[in-house]
């Protein structure tokens, strides 16, 4: 594999003409290739960002109608609109007035302020406020979710390619894949109506009691807990499969390498051979996974917190859709976008540490 | 085992040799078929989905009653009349199911179909060009890769809402198909440094007929998998859009069966056939193809054949 990259690439320019070709005169020091390594990819992310955000932008732009032909075609059911409350609605709805590319930059300078307007449904709050009310229910819970998940599967797909053909690998594997092929919203009503209201044993909807404040108190921080154990339990249930699957099936194929197969006839033992020099490396296309596959959990978990009534900003999302309340929805899927955005640019960044080879 | 050996290096030799003597494609088809078979996975797989098609083709003869069909008691439980209880607007639950199964196995086929064909012409074009054209389409796979699918088509059937089943396949196809592509560059490159199309480059082939008449038939079982793997996306967020009722809610689906679930309260009055029934049907059938796909990766790679020690 490293075969086929030959001798470090020197730079160009930077080596004076003339001077013997040594490795070491022409390669740079580790410490600037990072550095190099660091800003190619801030600029991708930079770009990717730009990229996210006009995307979104454009969205609305690109279909059909209007928030207010929606609203209009509401108000058009009971009896015909006048003028004059369609100029009205238009207005309050803040229809975009101005060619393209003034709408575009009041919108760039709506995102860098983060103000996103006040919402429809939740007149008279703001966009910004129901946000960050939202946020950290779906970050502490999807995010510590996900990583647990994460560990846990990447240790019994290990488990699974190395015992291959054994019971550790064929049960794991079959339980895996059935799993992995549970839609969200079913692991949700399930657990909800076995666990929630047969067995009478979690809360069946919420973020907290009826009766609790959001406060850091020890009391509160029990209560979201307890509330937090079957959304929690749903998104683990579901994404474990498919850390299981990546990862036994990245391993077994490095384990058909060849310095594995050197490692063995050098008589190391198999534990060593297993973790420190098979696993080490199958690890690193699972980490790229991992980054994308932020995005499906992010994407179930709306359809867990729909199912739960958990107030995060999947439920918020699903509220927004529902009632058409376009600049909450709008800065809702920026939000959800930049925020996986940022986890896959940390993922590129910690490759980069794991793995030397990408940093040339 | 060693009698499923011969139709890779056949599949590999095939584009080289002159046309004339390139097995015919059935023969082809046969070798694959039999290959995936082989897997004891994949027979389990492929039994499930031949019992879903056959229900799903078959379903008005099958339903004891029509997918509409009201007037019967509501949500009632099971009963020999109504095998798995009605619905809250009293329609047997056992004929929506049966009837669903078309919902699902269209969607997954056709989205599936799809996606697939925009991964191939984009994954292998992408992983043959080099310089700035492969920097751009680099970039916008990778936007759409990273781009969370389910918000994005929350987002997109909120804008186009009542589109029914054509807007979620459009949907979930804009959504799906990067994954397949990047995977498929990623091959496209590693062959193409491989001896046998330099051989093809020399002998004087023109690129189109490299990439899609020498390259492609190497990746079969990458290709394949890749259908199976997209149509399993394509079931399970066109359940998902349809349960949050995103899709048209007249049309009886599996989604839609979990949509009106739960907005008829079927957790509290305990109908838990109404529950369970739909979303095991899409779980079993996601299952089936997931399951299929393990025989799908021995076609080209006989390291992950059943049985074959590494």
């Amino acid at each position: 594999m490293t075969s086929t990259q030959a001798a470090p690439r020197g730079v160009d320019g930077v080596a004076p003409a003339g001077t013997s070709p040594t490795d070491a005169a022409r390669t740079p020091s580790p410490a600037l290739k990072a550095l190099g390594y660091l800003g190619r990819k801030l600029g991708l992310f930079a770009l990717t960002l730009w990229a996210a955000v006009t995307v979104n932008f454009l969205l609305p732009r690109l279909m059909p109608g209007t928030p207010a032909d929606a609203a209009l075609s509401k108000l058009a059911q009971n009896g015909p609109v006048s003028e004059a409350t369609k100029a009205a609605i238009e207005a309050q709805l803040g229809v975009p007035t101005g060619n393209i590319a003034s709408q575009y930059v009041a919108y760039l300078h709506q995102v860098v302020t983060l103000d996103f307007g006040i919402s429809y449904t939740f007149y008279p709050q703001s966009v910004g406020e129901l946000v960050s009310a939202a946020l950290p229910y779906t970050l502490v819970l999807v995010g510590l979710v996900t990583v647990i998940a994460f560990v846990l599967g990447t240790l019994l797909g290990v488990l699974a390619a190395w015992k291959r053909g054994t019971w550790l690998d064929s049960v794991p594997t079959l339980v895996g894949s059935f799993l992995s092929a549970f839609p969200y919203f079913w692991t949700a009503l399930l657990l909800l109506f076995f666990a929630g209201y047969v067995l009478r044993l979690f809360p069946t909807s919420g973020a907290y009691g009826p009766t609790a404040t959001p406060n850091f108190s020890v009391e509160f921080l029990g209560d979201a807990l307890y509330h937090g154990v079957l959304p929690a339990l749903t998104i683990l249930i579901t994404s474990l499969g498919g850390w299981i699957l990546g990862m036994r099936n990245t391993m077994i194929s490095t384990l058909g390498d060849d310095y594995v197969t050197f490692a063995e006839a050098n008589g190391l033992k198999p534990r060593t051979i297993a973790l420190r020099y098979a696993a080490r490396n199958a690890i690193l296309p699972n980490l790229t996974s991992f980054g994308l596959a932020l995005g499906g959990v992010v994407g179930g978990s709306i359809l867990v917190e729909q199912v739960f009534g958990y107030p995060g900003i999947g439920y918020l999302l699903f509220n927004a859709v529902v009632n058409q309340d376009y600049p909450l929805m709008q800065a809702l899927f920026l939000m959800i976008t930049v925020s996986v955005l940022i986890a896959n640019f940390l993922v590129d960044i910690l490759y980069g540490v794991l793995d030397p080879r990408t940093r040339r | 085992m060693t009698t499923s050996l011969p139709p890779t290096t056949a599949a590999i030799r095939a584009p080289l040799s002159p046309a004339g003597e390139a097995p015919s494609a059935w023969k082809v088809v046969a070798r694959v078929a039999s290959t995936v078979w082989s897997n004891g996975k994949s027979r389990i797989g492929l039994t499930m989905l031949a019992v879903f098609v056959l229900l799903a083709i078959f379903a008005p003869l099958i339903a004891p009653y029509g997918a509409s069909e009201t007037g019967f008691d509501r949500s009632a439980d099971a009963s020999a009349a109504h095998w798995l209880g009605t619905t809250a607007a009293g329609e047997d639950v056992l004929s929506q199911l049966l009837y669903g199964a078309r919902i699902s196995i269209f969607v997954g086929l056709v989205a599936g179909l799809l996606s697939t064909v925009i991964a191939v012409l984009i994954g292998l074009s992408w992983g043959y060009v080099r310089g700035f054209g492969a920097d751009v389409i680099n970039f916008i796979v990778n936007l759409f890769l990273v781009i969370p699918g389910l918000p994005l088509m929350i987002v997109i059937a909120a804008y186009l809402s009542g589109g029914g089943i054509g807007m979620i396949i459009v949907v979930v196809v804009v959504t799906g198909w990067a994954w397949g592509a990047r995977v498929l560059r990623s091959q496209t490159q590693s062959l193409r440094s491989r001896d046998f199309i330099t051989a093809a480059v020399f002998s004087g082939e023109r690129p189109f007929r490299i990439v899609f008449r020498v390259i492609l038939p190497n990746m079969t079982s990458l290709i394949v998998g890749n259908f199976f793997g997209a149509a399993t996306a394509a079931i399970l967020a066109e359940a998902g859009l349809e349960f949050l009722g995103l899709g048209d809610s007249t049309v009886v689906s599996w989604g839609t069966m979990l949509f009106w679930a739960q907005n008829s309260n079927a957790l509290l009055t305990g109908q838990w056939a109404l529950l369970f029934a739909p979303g095991l049907c899409i779980a079993l059938l996601a299952t089936s193809l997931t399951l299929i796909n393990f025989g799908v990766d021995g076609i080209s790679n006989p390291r992950l054949r059943e049985g074959t020690k590494r």
